[in-house]
Protein backbone atom coordinates (compact mmCIF):
# COMPACT_ATOMS: atom_id res chain seq x y z
CA UNK A 1 0.00 0.00 0.00
CA UNK A 2 2.42 3.00 -1.05
CA UNK A 3 1.39 6.23 -1.83
CA UNK A 4 0.70 5.93 -5.43
CA UNK A 5 -1.68 3.32 -4.84
CA UNK A 6 -3.58 5.49 -2.21
CA UNK A 7 -3.42 8.48 -4.68
CA UNK A 8 -4.62 6.32 -7.42
CA UNK A 9 -7.52 4.92 -5.80
CA UNK A 10 -8.51 8.54 -4.31
CA UNK A 11 -8.40 9.90 -7.82
CA UNK A 12 -10.71 6.43 -9.54
CA UNK A 13 -13.15 7.42 -6.68
CA UNK A 14 -13.55 11.12 -7.63
CA UNK A 15 -13.92 10.07 -11.04
CA UNK A 16 -16.27 7.43 -10.52
CA UNK A 17 -18.19 9.87 -8.49
CA UNK A 18 -18.27 12.92 -10.59
CA UNK A 19 -19.15 10.77 -13.66
CA UNK A 20 -22.17 9.34 -11.62
CA UNK A 21 -23.05 12.43 -10.67
CA UNK A 22 -23.04 13.93 -13.90
CA UNK A 23 -24.72 10.88 -15.42
CA UNK A 24 -27.50 11.25 -13.19
CA UNK A 25 -27.58 14.77 -13.99
CA UNK A 26 -28.25 14.31 -17.68
CA UNK A 27 -30.51 11.57 -16.92
CA UNK A 28 -32.57 14.07 -15.85
CA UNK A 29 -33.12 15.65 -19.14
CA UNK A 30 -32.61 12.58 -20.66
CA UNK A 31 -35.78 11.53 -18.81
CA UNK A 32 -38.09 14.64 -19.84
CA UNK A 33 -36.49 14.15 -23.59
CA UNK A 34 -37.43 10.30 -23.87
CA UNK A 35 -41.12 11.16 -22.18
CA UNK A 36 -41.19 14.22 -24.67
CA UNK A 37 -40.46 11.54 -27.70
CA UNK A 38 -42.52 8.93 -26.25
CA UNK A 39 -45.67 11.37 -26.29
CA UNK A 40 -44.91 12.82 -29.68
CA UNK A 41 -43.25 15.77 -28.19
CA UNK A 42 -39.90 17.01 -28.25
CA UNK A 43 -39.27 17.34 -24.49
CA UNK A 44 -36.69 20.39 -23.49
CA UNK A 45 -34.70 21.93 -25.95
CA UNK A 46 -34.73 25.98 -25.29
CA UNK A 47 -31.62 25.72 -22.76
CA UNK A 48 -29.15 25.94 -24.78
CA UNK A 49 -28.73 23.44 -28.23
CA UNK A 50 -31.07 20.71 -27.98
CA UNK A 51 -31.74 21.47 -23.76
CA UNK A 52 -28.19 20.90 -22.89
CA UNK A 53 -27.98 22.91 -20.41
CA UNK A 54 -31.55 22.11 -18.72
CA UNK A 55 -30.09 20.29 -15.85
CA UNK A 56 -28.01 22.81 -14.80
CA UNK A 57 -30.77 25.59 -15.09
CA UNK A 58 -32.90 22.92 -13.60
CA UNK A 59 -30.60 22.84 -10.20
CA UNK A 60 -30.35 26.30 -10.36
CA UNK A 61 -33.83 26.47 -9.70
CA UNK A 62 -33.90 24.19 -6.75
CA UNK A 63 -31.27 25.90 -5.18
CA UNK A 64 -33.29 29.31 -5.26
CA UNK A 65 -36.07 27.63 -4.08
CA UNK A 66 -37.54 28.41 -0.92
CA UNK A 67 -36.15 26.47 1.77
CA UNK A 68 -38.88 25.33 3.50
CA UNK A 69 -39.27 22.99 6.49
CA UNK A 70 -42.50 22.08 8.76
CA UNK A 71 -42.81 23.80 11.99
CA UNK A 72 -43.33 20.02 13.49
CA UNK A 73 -40.62 18.66 11.90
CA UNK A 74 -37.62 16.70 13.37
CA UNK A 75 -34.85 18.73 12.14
CA UNK A 76 -32.07 17.13 12.37
CA UNK A 77 -34.09 13.74 10.51
CA UNK A 78 -35.32 15.90 8.40
CA UNK A 79 -32.30 17.11 7.20
CA UNK A 80 -30.85 13.42 7.61
CA UNK A 81 -33.20 11.90 5.43
CA UNK A 82 -32.05 13.48 1.99
CA UNK A 83 -28.42 12.95 2.87
CA UNK A 84 -28.38 9.52 3.76
CA UNK A 85 -30.43 8.89 0.50
CA UNK A 86 -27.91 10.96 -1.70
CA UNK A 87 -24.82 8.93 0.31
CA UNK A 88 -26.51 5.46 0.21
CA UNK A 89 -27.11 6.21 -3.43
CA UNK A 90 -23.76 6.92 -4.28
CA UNK A 91 -21.83 3.99 -1.91
CA UNK A 92 -22.81 1.09 -4.34
CA UNK A 93 -20.57 2.60 -7.13
CA UNK A 94 -17.49 1.74 -5.25
CA UNK A 95 -17.56 -2.50 -5.84
CA UNK A 96 -18.94 -1.81 -9.62
CA UNK A 97 -15.63 -2.84 -11.78
CA UNK A 98 -16.17 -0.17 -14.90
CA UNK A 99 -13.20 -1.64 -16.81
CA UNK A 100 -11.16 -4.09 -16.62
CA UNK A 101 -7.56 -2.75 -15.99
CA UNK A 102 -4.47 -0.49 -17.13
CA UNK A 103 -0.60 -1.88 -17.18
CA UNK A 104 0.65 1.22 -17.11
CA UNK A 105 4.91 0.57 -16.34
CA UNK A 106 4.32 -2.85 -14.78
CA UNK A 107 1.72 -1.78 -12.24
CA UNK A 108 -1.59 -2.93 -12.94
CA UNK A 109 -4.20 -0.46 -12.31
CA UNK A 110 -7.58 -1.96 -11.82
CA UNK A 111 -11.07 0.40 -12.81
CA UNK A 112 -12.52 -0.94 -9.87
CA UNK A 113 -11.96 1.43 -6.19
CA UNK A 114 -12.72 -1.49 -3.98
CA UNK A 115 -12.27 -5.59 -5.35
CA UNK A 116 -13.48 -6.60 -2.06
CA UNK A 117 -14.12 -10.62 -2.10
CA UNK A 118 -17.54 -10.19 -1.03
CA UNK A 119 -18.82 -7.81 -3.34
CA UNK A 120 -21.94 -9.11 -3.87
CA UNK A 121 -22.82 -8.76 -0.38
CA UNK A 122 -21.77 -5.60 0.08
CA UNK A 123 -24.42 -4.58 -2.89
CA UNK A 124 -27.11 -6.12 -0.64
CA UNK A 125 -26.35 -4.29 2.46
CA UNK A 126 -26.02 -0.93 0.76
CA UNK A 127 -29.68 -1.89 -0.71
CA UNK A 128 -31.06 -2.38 2.36
CA UNK A 129 -29.92 0.69 4.29
CA UNK A 130 -30.92 2.50 1.08
CA UNK A 131 -34.64 2.83 2.23
CA UNK A 132 -33.58 4.23 5.62
CA UNK A 133 -33.33 7.55 3.97
CA UNK A 134 -36.45 7.71 2.65
CA UNK A 135 -38.11 6.01 5.70
CA UNK A 136 -36.22 8.88 8.10
CA UNK A 137 -37.35 11.53 5.60
CA UNK A 138 -41.00 9.88 5.47
CA UNK A 139 -40.95 10.04 9.47
CA UNK A 140 -39.25 13.08 10.27
CA UNK A 141 -41.96 15.18 7.88
CA UNK A 142 -44.69 14.70 10.52
CA UNK A 143 -47.04 14.55 7.31
CA UNK A 144 -49.50 11.54 6.79
CA UNK A 145 -49.07 11.43 3.86
CA UNK A 146 -44.97 11.67 3.78
CA UNK A 147 -45.73 8.91 6.55
CA UNK A 148 -47.62 7.23 4.42
CA UNK A 149 -45.24 6.77 1.59
CA UNK A 150 -42.39 6.17 4.48
CA UNK A 151 -43.75 3.00 5.34
CA UNK A 152 -44.97 1.80 1.93
CA UNK A 153 -41.02 2.22 0.71
CA UNK A 154 -40.32 0.22 3.79
CA UNK A 155 -42.35 -2.83 3.44
CA UNK A 156 -41.53 -2.50 -1.15
CA UNK A 157 -38.09 -2.75 -0.34
CA UNK A 158 -38.16 -5.79 1.81
CA UNK A 159 -40.56 -7.76 -0.19
CA UNK A 160 -38.64 -7.22 -3.17
CA UNK A 161 -35.28 -7.26 -1.74
CA UNK A 162 -35.53 -10.64 -0.74
CA UNK A 163 -36.46 -11.81 -4.20
CA UNK A 164 -33.78 -9.93 -5.59
CA UNK A 165 -31.50 -11.73 -3.98
CA UNK A 166 -32.44 -14.94 -4.58
CA UNK A 167 -31.89 -14.09 -7.86
CA UNK A 168 -28.46 -13.30 -7.72
CA UNK A 169 -27.66 -16.25 -5.52
CA UNK A 170 -28.39 -18.28 -8.70
CA UNK A 171 -25.73 -16.05 -10.02
CA UNK A 172 -23.35 -16.67 -7.24
CA UNK A 173 -23.94 -20.35 -7.53
CA UNK A 174 -23.05 -20.52 -11.31
CA UNK A 175 -19.67 -18.56 -10.59
CA UNK A 176 -18.78 -19.53 -7.28
CA UNK A 177 -17.42 -16.15 -6.27
CA UNK A 178 -18.73 -13.55 -4.67
CA UNK A 179 -16.62 -10.84 -6.46
CA UNK A 180 -18.16 -8.69 -8.68
CA UNK A 181 -15.08 -8.45 -10.52
CA UNK A 182 -14.60 -12.26 -10.83
CA UNK A 183 -18.15 -12.63 -11.94
CA UNK A 184 -17.33 -9.88 -15.05
CA UNK A 185 -14.65 -11.93 -15.58
CA UNK A 186 -16.02 -15.42 -15.80
CA UNK A 187 -18.84 -13.70 -18.84
CA UNK A 188 -16.04 -13.41 -21.15
CA UNK A 189 -16.40 -12.53 -24.79
CA UNK A 190 -20.03 -13.31 -25.21
CA UNK A 191 -20.33 -15.74 -22.60
CA UNK A 192 -22.87 -13.66 -20.28
CA UNK A 193 -25.00 -14.86 -17.39
CA UNK A 194 -28.08 -13.49 -18.95
CA UNK A 195 -28.57 -17.09 -21.45
CA UNK A 196 -27.67 -19.20 -18.51
CA UNK A 197 -30.07 -17.27 -16.16
CA UNK A 198 -32.79 -15.37 -17.90
CA UNK A 199 -35.10 -15.99 -15.28
CA UNK A 200 -33.01 -14.66 -12.44
CA UNK A 201 -32.55 -11.63 -14.86
CA UNK A 202 -36.12 -11.04 -15.03
CA UNK A 203 -37.03 -11.10 -11.18
CA UNK A 204 -33.76 -8.72 -11.06
CA UNK A 205 -34.64 -6.26 -13.87
CA UNK A 206 -38.33 -6.20 -12.07
CA UNK A 207 -37.04 -6.30 -8.33
CA UNK A 208 -34.17 -3.35 -9.19
CA UNK A 209 -37.65 -1.58 -10.42
CA UNK A 210 -39.21 -1.67 -7.08
CA UNK A 211 -36.15 -0.68 -5.51
CA UNK A 212 -34.92 2.50 -7.33
CA UNK A 213 -38.73 3.26 -6.66
CA UNK A 214 -38.97 3.79 -10.34
CA UNK A 215 -42.60 3.30 -12.22
CA UNK A 216 -44.48 1.10 -11.99
CA UNK A 217 -43.67 0.48 -8.75
CA UNK A 218 -43.26 4.20 -7.71
CA UNK A 219 -46.01 3.80 -4.77
CA UNK A 220 -43.95 5.16 -2.35
CA UNK A 221 -44.25 8.85 -4.29
CA UNK A 222 -46.99 7.95 -6.23
CA UNK A 223 -48.08 11.82 -6.82
CA UNK A 224 -51.96 11.18 -7.50
CA UNK A 225 -52.50 9.10 -4.04
CA UNK A 226 -49.82 10.41 -1.70
CA UNK A 227 -49.00 14.36 -3.02
CA UNK A 228 -45.23 12.83 -3.97
CA UNK A 229 -45.31 10.54 -0.92
CA UNK A 230 -42.13 10.77 1.90
CA UNK A 231 -40.68 14.05 -0.13
CA UNK A 232 -44.59 15.93 0.62
CA UNK A 233 -42.55 18.44 2.73
CA UNK A 234 -39.47 18.65 1.31
CA UNK A 235 -38.66 21.32 -1.32
CA UNK A 236 -35.02 23.38 -2.51
CA UNK A 237 -32.26 21.49 -2.67
CA UNK A 238 -33.07 18.83 -0.17
CA UNK A 239 -36.17 17.80 -2.30
CA UNK A 240 -33.04 18.01 -5.06
CA UNK A 241 -31.61 15.62 -3.74
CA UNK A 242 -34.45 12.91 -2.87
CA UNK A 243 -34.80 12.95 -6.84
CA UNK A 244 -31.05 13.19 -7.58
CA UNK A 245 -30.96 10.38 -5.87
CA UNK A 246 -33.45 8.20 -7.85
CA UNK A 247 -31.61 8.79 -11.06
CA UNK A 248 -28.16 8.11 -9.47
CA UNK A 249 -30.19 4.99 -8.16
CA UNK A 250 -30.93 4.03 -11.46
CA UNK A 251 -27.65 4.80 -12.90
CA UNK A 252 -26.24 2.22 -10.19
CA UNK A 253 -28.75 -0.38 -11.20
CA UNK A 254 -28.26 -0.41 -14.28
CA UNK A 255 -24.53 -0.84 -13.95
CA UNK A 256 -25.54 -3.73 -11.54
CA UNK A 257 -27.39 -5.00 -14.43
CA UNK A 258 -24.98 -5.13 -17.12
CA UNK A 259 -22.62 -6.04 -13.93
CA UNK A 260 -24.59 -9.61 -13.09
CA UNK A 261 -26.04 -9.92 -16.50
CA UNK A 262 -24.40 -8.49 -19.33
CA UNK A 263 -21.08 -9.20 -18.81
CA UNK A 264 -19.94 -6.04 -17.60
CA UNK A 265 -17.47 -4.60 -19.67
CA UNK A 266 -16.74 -7.72 -21.87
CA UNK A 267 -17.83 -7.73 -25.55
CA UNK A 268 -18.30 -10.07 -27.86
CA UNK A 269 -15.09 -10.69 -30.38
CA UNK A 270 -12.35 -8.89 -27.80
CA UNK A 271 -10.14 -11.25 -28.54
CA UNK A 272 -9.76 -11.54 -32.27
CA UNK A 273 -9.05 -7.32 -32.34
CA UNK A 274 -5.55 -7.93 -31.40
CA UNK A 275 -5.67 -4.82 -29.32
CA UNK A 276 -3.41 -4.30 -26.41
CA UNK A 277 -4.45 -5.05 -22.73
CA UNK A 278 -4.88 -0.90 -22.13
CA UNK A 279 -7.14 -0.65 -25.47
CA UNK A 280 -9.11 -3.22 -24.64
CA UNK A 281 -9.84 -1.96 -21.57
CA UNK A 282 -10.84 1.65 -22.98
CA UNK A 283 -13.25 -0.39 -25.34
CA UNK A 284 -14.57 -2.19 -22.39
CA UNK A 285 -15.46 0.60 -20.80
CA UNK A 286 -17.32 2.23 -23.36
CA UNK A 287 -18.97 -0.53 -24.06
CA UNK A 288 -19.87 -0.95 -20.10
CA UNK A 289 -21.26 2.62 -20.43
CA UNK A 290 -23.35 1.75 -23.67
CA UNK A 291 -24.52 -1.10 -21.62
CA UNK A 292 -25.60 1.13 -18.95
CA UNK A 293 -27.15 3.61 -20.99
CA UNK A 294 -29.56 0.88 -22.58
CA UNK A 295 -30.52 0.23 -19.58
CA UNK A 296 -31.17 3.57 -17.98
CA UNK A 297 -33.04 4.20 -21.44
CA UNK A 298 -34.98 0.69 -20.52
CA UNK A 299 -35.78 2.29 -17.22
CA UNK A 300 -37.50 5.22 -18.99
CA UNK A 301 -39.27 3.36 -21.38
CA UNK A 302 -40.85 1.55 -18.94
CA UNK A 303 -41.92 4.62 -17.02
CA UNK A 304 -43.46 6.15 -19.75
CA UNK A 305 -45.28 2.80 -20.94
CA UNK A 306 -46.85 0.95 -17.94
CA UNK A 307 -49.07 2.19 -15.60
CA UNK A 308 -48.51 2.31 -11.38
CA UNK A 309 -49.16 -1.11 -9.83
CA UNK A 310 -51.99 -1.19 -7.17
CA UNK A 311 -50.38 -1.68 -3.71
CA UNK A 312 -52.15 -4.99 -2.98
CA UNK A 313 -50.85 -6.06 -6.49
CA UNK A 314 -47.48 -5.09 -6.10
CA UNK A 315 -47.43 -6.71 -2.65
CA UNK A 316 -48.48 -10.33 -4.28
CA UNK A 317 -46.54 -10.19 -6.87
CA UNK A 318 -43.49 -9.87 -4.94
CA UNK A 319 -44.33 -12.55 -2.51
CA UNK A 320 -46.63 -14.68 -4.40
CA UNK A 321 -45.08 -14.74 -7.77
CA UNK A 322 -41.52 -13.30 -7.74
CA UNK A 323 -40.27 -15.13 -4.57
CA UNK A 324 -41.34 -18.55 -5.38
CA UNK A 325 -39.98 -17.80 -8.98
CA UNK A 326 -36.74 -17.02 -7.60
CA UNK A 327 -36.86 -19.99 -5.51
CA UNK A 328 -37.77 -22.42 -8.07
CA UNK A 329 -34.72 -20.44 -10.39
CA UNK A 330 -32.40 -21.24 -7.23
CA UNK A 331 -33.02 -25.29 -7.38
CA UNK A 332 -32.90 -25.99 -11.10
CA UNK A 333 -29.62 -24.09 -11.18
CA UNK A 334 -27.96 -26.17 -8.27
CA UNK A 335 -30.10 -28.93 -10.13
CA UNK A 336 -28.14 -28.29 -13.46
CA UNK A 337 -24.76 -27.59 -11.36
CA UNK A 338 -25.05 -31.47 -9.45
CA UNK A 339 -25.68 -32.87 -12.45
CA UNK A 340 -23.08 -31.19 -14.43
CA UNK A 341 -20.67 -31.66 -11.70
CA UNK A 342 -21.60 -35.92 -11.50
CA UNK A 343 -20.84 -35.94 -15.53
CA UNK B 1 -83.77 -3.92 -14.13
CA UNK B 2 -83.02 -0.59 -14.95
CA UNK B 3 -85.45 0.69 -17.92
CA UNK B 4 -81.68 1.44 -19.39
CA UNK B 5 -81.54 -2.64 -20.35
CA UNK B 6 -84.92 -2.69 -22.10
CA UNK B 7 -84.50 0.02 -24.72
CA UNK B 8 -80.04 -0.81 -25.13
CA UNK B 9 -78.28 2.22 -25.25
CA UNK B 10 -79.34 5.28 -27.21
CA UNK B 11 -76.54 6.09 -28.35
CA UNK B 12 -75.54 2.71 -29.35
CA UNK B 13 -71.64 3.12 -28.24
CA UNK B 14 -72.29 1.11 -24.81
CA UNK B 15 -70.31 -1.67 -24.35
CA UNK B 16 -71.10 -5.03 -22.17
CA UNK B 17 -68.26 -5.31 -20.08
CA UNK B 18 -67.15 -8.82 -19.08
CA UNK B 19 -65.43 -10.27 -16.11
CA UNK B 20 -63.81 -13.23 -16.96
CA UNK B 21 -60.82 -14.97 -15.50
CA UNK B 22 -57.56 -13.71 -16.94
CA UNK B 23 -56.12 -16.20 -19.08
CA UNK B 24 -52.54 -17.58 -18.20
CA UNK B 25 -50.55 -15.32 -20.99
CA UNK B 26 -52.74 -12.18 -18.91
CA UNK B 27 -51.56 -13.21 -15.86
CA UNK B 28 -48.09 -13.11 -16.02
CA UNK B 29 -48.44 -9.59 -17.69
CA UNK B 30 -45.23 -10.22 -20.40
CA UNK B 31 -47.39 -10.52 -23.74
CA UNK B 32 -48.89 -7.16 -22.67
CA UNK B 33 -46.33 -5.48 -21.85
CA UNK B 34 -44.02 -6.31 -24.31
CA UNK B 35 -47.02 -4.55 -26.41
CA UNK B 36 -46.69 -1.75 -24.63
CA UNK B 37 -43.38 -1.59 -25.48
CA UNK B 38 -44.14 -1.52 -28.91
CA UNK B 39 -46.76 1.12 -28.88
CA UNK B 40 -44.28 3.55 -27.25
CA UNK B 41 -41.18 2.75 -29.59
CA UNK B 42 -43.64 3.15 -32.22
CA UNK B 43 -44.69 6.82 -30.96
CA UNK B 44 -40.78 7.34 -29.90
CA UNK B 45 -39.61 7.52 -33.86
CA UNK B 46 -43.00 9.00 -35.13
CA UNK B 47 -42.76 12.39 -35.99
CA UNK B 48 -43.74 14.55 -33.17
CA UNK B 49 -46.42 17.39 -33.21
CA UNK B 50 -44.78 20.06 -31.67
CA UNK B 51 -45.05 23.72 -32.94
CA UNK B 52 -41.76 25.76 -32.23
CA UNK B 53 -44.37 28.87 -31.47
CA UNK B 54 -42.47 31.56 -31.33
CA UNK B 55 -40.15 30.79 -34.39
CA UNK B 56 -43.28 28.92 -36.07
CA UNK B 57 -46.81 29.53 -35.90
CA UNK B 58 -49.94 27.55 -35.99
CA UNK B 59 -51.84 28.90 -39.10
CA UNK B 60 -54.82 30.87 -38.31
CA UNK B 61 -58.07 32.03 -40.07
CA UNK B 62 -58.50 34.96 -41.88
CA UNK B 63 -61.35 36.18 -39.21
CA UNK B 64 -59.56 35.09 -36.20
CA UNK B 65 -60.94 36.41 -33.62
CA UNK B 66 -57.89 38.60 -31.80
CA UNK B 67 -57.00 41.28 -29.68
CA UNK B 68 -59.03 44.40 -30.81
CA UNK B 69 -58.79 47.45 -32.55
CA UNK B 70 -60.59 51.08 -32.02
CA UNK B 71 -60.81 51.98 -35.90
CA UNK B 72 -60.28 55.36 -37.32
CA UNK B 73 -62.45 56.49 -40.02
CA UNK B 74 -61.10 57.55 -43.90
CA UNK B 75 -60.02 61.07 -42.69
CA UNK B 76 -58.31 59.56 -39.57
CA UNK B 77 -60.88 60.31 -36.73
CA UNK B 78 -61.92 57.96 -33.93
CA UNK B 79 -65.17 56.19 -35.12
CA UNK B 80 -66.02 55.56 -31.61
CA UNK B 81 -69.52 57.45 -29.83
CA UNK B 82 -69.07 55.98 -26.77
CA UNK B 83 -72.41 54.91 -26.84
CA UNK B 84 -71.65 51.71 -24.80
CA UNK B 85 -73.39 49.05 -26.79
CA UNK B 86 -70.45 47.03 -26.70
CA UNK B 87 -69.82 47.33 -22.89
CA UNK B 88 -73.87 46.05 -22.42
CA UNK B 89 -73.45 43.01 -25.39
CA UNK B 90 -70.09 41.76 -24.01
CA UNK B 91 -70.86 38.93 -22.26
CA UNK B 92 -67.67 38.83 -19.79
CA UNK B 93 -68.34 42.62 -18.90
CA UNK B 94 -64.53 42.91 -20.22
CA UNK B 95 -65.34 46.25 -21.60
CA UNK B 96 -65.29 49.74 -19.71
CA UNK B 97 -65.55 53.60 -21.15
CA UNK B 98 -65.72 57.16 -19.97
CA UNK B 99 -67.29 59.10 -22.62
CA UNK B 100 -66.36 63.10 -23.38
CA UNK B 101 -68.01 65.89 -25.43
CA UNK B 102 -66.13 66.92 -28.18
CA UNK B 103 -64.95 70.84 -28.02
CA UNK B 104 -64.44 72.92 -31.34
CA UNK B 105 -60.83 72.19 -31.95
CA UNK B 106 -61.21 68.50 -32.12
CA UNK B 107 -63.35 68.19 -35.06
CA UNK B 108 -59.74 66.09 -36.91
CA UNK B 109 -59.78 63.75 -33.41
CA UNK B 110 -63.31 62.44 -33.32
CA UNK B 111 -66.11 61.43 -35.85
CA UNK B 112 -68.77 62.26 -33.54
CA UNK B 113 -70.01 65.22 -31.00
CA UNK B 114 -69.50 62.51 -27.96
CA UNK B 115 -66.33 60.19 -27.71
CA UNK B 116 -64.59 58.05 -25.21
CA UNK B 117 -62.38 59.71 -23.67
CA UNK B 118 -61.40 56.55 -21.44
CA UNK B 119 -61.92 53.18 -23.13
CA UNK B 120 -60.25 49.69 -21.83
CA UNK B 121 -60.42 46.40 -22.38
CA UNK B 122 -59.87 43.49 -19.88
CA UNK B 123 -58.20 40.90 -22.29
CA UNK B 124 -58.39 38.41 -19.49
CA UNK B 125 -62.00 38.52 -18.75
CA UNK B 126 -62.23 38.94 -23.21
CA UNK B 127 -63.90 35.75 -24.33
CA UNK B 128 -62.97 37.10 -27.40
CA UNK B 129 -66.72 36.15 -28.87
CA UNK B 130 -66.87 39.60 -30.93
CA UNK B 131 -70.14 40.24 -29.63
CA UNK B 132 -68.67 44.10 -28.94
CA UNK B 133 -67.99 44.18 -32.42
CA UNK B 134 -71.48 43.12 -33.61
CA UNK B 135 -73.15 45.82 -31.37
CA UNK B 136 -70.96 48.22 -32.43
CA UNK B 137 -73.18 50.90 -34.99
CA UNK B 138 -70.17 52.70 -35.69
CA UNK B 139 -68.12 50.34 -36.99
CA UNK B 140 -65.48 51.10 -34.29
CA UNK B 141 -64.38 48.19 -32.66
CA UNK B 142 -63.31 44.92 -34.59
CA UNK B 143 -61.28 42.07 -33.63
CA UNK B 144 -57.63 41.37 -35.41
CA UNK B 145 -55.97 38.07 -35.93
CA UNK B 146 -53.37 39.74 -34.03
CA UNK B 147 -52.53 36.91 -30.63
CA UNK B 148 -53.19 38.88 -27.12
CA UNK B 149 -49.53 38.19 -26.02
CA UNK B 150 -48.37 37.35 -22.14
CA UNK B 151 -47.86 39.37 -19.61
CA UNK B 152 -46.27 39.52 -16.07
CA UNK B 153 -48.47 41.44 -14.22
CA UNK B 154 -52.43 41.04 -14.27
CA UNK B 155 -52.78 44.55 -15.31
CA UNK B 156 -50.99 44.70 -17.96
CA UNK B 157 -53.46 42.56 -19.67
CA UNK B 158 -55.84 46.06 -19.11
CA UNK B 159 -55.61 47.38 -22.91
CA UNK B 160 -56.17 51.31 -23.34
CA UNK B 161 -56.66 53.79 -26.28
CA UNK B 162 -52.95 53.61 -26.51
CA UNK B 163 -52.71 50.01 -27.61
CA UNK B 164 -56.52 49.91 -29.00
CA UNK B 165 -56.83 52.89 -31.26
CA UNK B 166 -55.23 52.33 -34.53
CA UNK B 167 -52.70 54.76 -35.62
CA UNK B 168 -53.07 56.64 -38.21
CA UNK B 169 -50.39 55.92 -40.19
CA UNK B 170 -50.39 52.41 -39.32
CA UNK B 171 -54.22 50.93 -40.48
CA UNK B 172 -56.05 47.44 -38.91
CA UNK B 173 -57.06 45.55 -42.02
CA UNK B 174 -60.10 44.23 -41.09
CA UNK B 175 -61.41 43.79 -44.74
CA UNK B 176 -61.77 40.10 -44.07
CA UNK B 177 -63.92 40.35 -40.99
CA UNK B 178 -65.89 42.90 -42.81
CA UNK B 179 -67.71 40.69 -45.43
CA UNK B 180 -70.48 41.36 -47.41
CA UNK B 181 -72.43 39.06 -45.26
CA UNK B 182 -71.71 40.90 -42.14
CA UNK B 183 -72.19 44.54 -43.84
CA UNK B 184 -75.89 43.65 -44.75
CA UNK B 185 -75.93 41.73 -41.54
CA UNK B 186 -74.91 45.59 -39.78
CA UNK B 187 -77.37 47.48 -41.72
CA UNK B 188 -80.66 45.17 -41.14
CA UNK B 189 -82.87 47.67 -39.35
CA UNK B 190 -84.88 44.73 -38.16
CA UNK B 191 -82.27 44.04 -35.54
CA UNK B 192 -82.33 45.35 -32.56
CA UNK B 193 -79.04 46.50 -32.05
CA UNK B 194 -79.31 48.82 -35.48
CA UNK B 195 -82.96 49.80 -34.87
S1 LIG C 1 -64.93 40.00 -27.78
FE1 LIG C 1 -66.69 39.46 -26.51
S2 LIG C 1 -65.83 39.25 -24.48
FE2 LIG C 1 -64.31 40.35 -25.66
S3 LIG C 1 -64.74 42.47 -25.30
FE3 LIG C 1 -65.86 41.91 -27.13
S4 LIG C 1 -67.88 41.31 -26.41
FE4 LIG C 1 -66.53 41.34 -24.63
S1 LIG D 1 -66.93 50.80 -29.79
FE1 LIG D 1 -68.86 51.03 -30.86
S2 LIG D 1 -70.35 50.13 -29.45
FE2 LIG D 1 -68.54 50.49 -28.27
S3 LIG D 1 -68.84 52.48 -27.39
FE3 LIG D 1 -67.72 52.81 -29.26
S4 LIG D 1 -69.27 53.18 -30.77
FE4 LIG D 1 -70.32 52.31 -29.03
Amino acid sequence: MDGNYILYKLILASVILLISLVVAMYSTLLERKVAGFFQDRLGPNRAGIGGIFQPLADGLKLFFKEEFMPGTADKFLYILGPSLTMMIALLTSAVIPWGNSFIINGTEYTLQVADINVGVLYVFAILSIGVYGIMIGGWASNNKYALIGAVRAASQMISYELAMSMSIIAIVMMSGTLSLKDIVDQQHGMNWNVWYQPLGFLIFIVCAFAECNRSPFDLPECETELIGGYHTEYSSMKLGFYLFAEYINMFISSAMIATLFFGGYNFPFMDSLNLSHNALTIIGSLVFFVKIAFFVFFFMWVRWTLPRFRYDQLMRLGWKSLLPLAIINILITGFVIMIKNHL
Amino acid sequence: MSVNQNIGSLSGRSKIVSNKKMTFAERIYLPAIFGGFRITLGHFFKKNTTIQYPEETRPIAEIYRGKHVLKRDDEGRERCTACGLCALACPAEAITMIAAERKEDEMTLYREEKYASMYEIDMLRCIFCGLCEEACPKEAIFLTNEIVPSNLERSDFIYGKDVLVEPVDKRVDISQRQTPEVLAFKKDKNQSHNS
